[in-house]
């Protein structure tokens, strides 16, 4: 359902401040949701100020900083810092992206680091994407064939359909496009979102699957796929530069070549 | 306590296995307003200055009266699909939903009725 206010217990208050070290020149300041789950308190932004002296060059690394040397309560995921694995996505001044992808060089003036958009929170900057994954695995995300592999070898793919996959199988999961779509926002219960939709084109372009009737008859739904209107949110955002609006357009146009081709 | 598993409550009722037409049908009415539109802004400009037996005469012509009953048609059409659209987006509870879902559809076939019955009176009887 669509939500334009904050519930009073998610309204964020004024946080602590903490100052950079006394000599330090070159100062960013980082401006990081916290909510603690036990606490029983709203939200707060907690502002670091840091040395860039000693800082690594990506956001991911001032968030480990703060971490390491300032506050070690401070909660977020990471795991490859460089940009594979996806579980680094929060927003950063108003964009969900991968913190680790992103220099801190490339914004001026405060940082501003909250959890992903319209997901429930777990703890400071973790969302929970237990629903997300839930929607993934729903697709069915592996292929489908009846026929056998072959005995002695792979399931071969010409150059030309592998290539087709290109800009689909690269995509971490990281949740930054769907997070970002008001589609997902109103009515995440039922659609399904650019991140798994796209996930779910990159199976019905697979030359290998032999279920593309079956994956068009699960995703032809008002709600599953055609929340969709187009906003292009989730292009504008993906870190990895994908494009899910597009791959939701060719979903469409199957959908449509099924029926009037 | 709902012990309901995150897949099952994603997998739900299931697929409708619909949707493309209505997906489509506004594509189509979308793209068949583009041109019936001007022609209507044409008319219409026409008949502002023209004398009221004028447009009768006009609307009267095989070609402007099935224009004109085809742009009723595809807007009104086009007006409630988006309007369901709309409605799907932001009413979230079933009742309010599929009540405002009809409301709309029934009022824009009436809306539609009356305009072609408007123009078949003014083209027959004038
Ligand atoms: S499409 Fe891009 S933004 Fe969306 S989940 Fe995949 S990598 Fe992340
Ligand atoms: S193009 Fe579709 S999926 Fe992408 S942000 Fe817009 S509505 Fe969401
Ligand atoms: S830590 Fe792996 S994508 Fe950022």
């Amino acid at each position: 359902m669509a939500e334009f206010t904050l519930p009073k217990n998610s309204v964020l208050i004024e946080g602590k401040t903490f100052k950079a070290p006394v000599g330090a020149t070159h100062i960013r300041r980082f401006e990081v949701y916290r909510w603690d789950p036990e606490s029983g308190e709203n939200p707060r932004i907690d502002a670091f100020e840091l040395d860039m002296d000693s800082c690594g060059p990506m956001v991911l690394d001032a968030i480990l900083k703060i971490k390491n040397e300032i506050d070690s309560s401070l909660t977020f995921r990471r795991s490859c810092r460089e940009g594979v694995c996806g579980s680094c996505a929060m927003t950063i001044n108003g964009k969900n992206s991968l913190a680790c992808t992103k220099a801190i060089d490339s914004y001026s003036g405060t940082i501003k680091i909250y959890p992903l958009p319209h997901m429930p929170v777990v703890k400071d900057l973790v969302a929970d994407l237990t629903h997300f994954y839930a929607q993934y695995a729903s697709i069915k995300p592996w292929i489908e064939s009846q026929t056998p592999a072959p005995a002695d070898s792979e399931r071969l793919q010409s150059k030309e359909d592998r290539e087709k996959l290109d800009g689909l199988y690269d995509c971490v999961l990281c949740a930054c496009c769907s997070t970002s779509c008001p589609s997902y926002w109103w009515n995440s219960e039922r659609y399904l979102g650019p991140a798994v939709l796209l996930q779910a084109y990159r199976w019905l372009v697979d030359s290998r699957d032999e279920s593309t009737g079956e994956r068009l008859d699960e995703l032809e739904d008002p709600f599953k796929l055609y929340r969709c209107h187009t906003i292009m949110n989730c292009t504008d955002t993906c870190p990895k530069g994908l494009n899910p609006a597009k791959a939701i357009a060719e979903t469409k146009k199957m959908l449509v070549q099924r029926k009037l081709g | 306590m709902d012990y309901r598993t995150p897949l099952s409550r994603v997998r739900g009722l299931g697929s409708a296995k619909s949707g493309t037409a209505h997906w489509w049908m506004q594509r189509v009415t979308a793209v068949v307003l583009i041109p019936l539109s001007f022609w209507l802004v044409y008319f219409l400009g026409l008949s502002v200055t023209a004398p009221y037996q004028q447009t009768v005469d006009w609307l009267a012509s095989p070609v402007n009266a099935v224009c004109i009953a085809a742009w009723i048609v595809a807007v009104f059409y086009h007006a409630a699909l988006g309007l369901q659209v709309v409605i799907e987006d932001y009413v979230a509870a079933e009742g309010p939903k599929i009540i405002s879902i009809w409301v709309v559809n029934l009022a824009f076939l009436f809306l539609a009725i009356a305009a072609l019955l408007a123009v078949f009176r003014v083209v027959s009887i004038g």
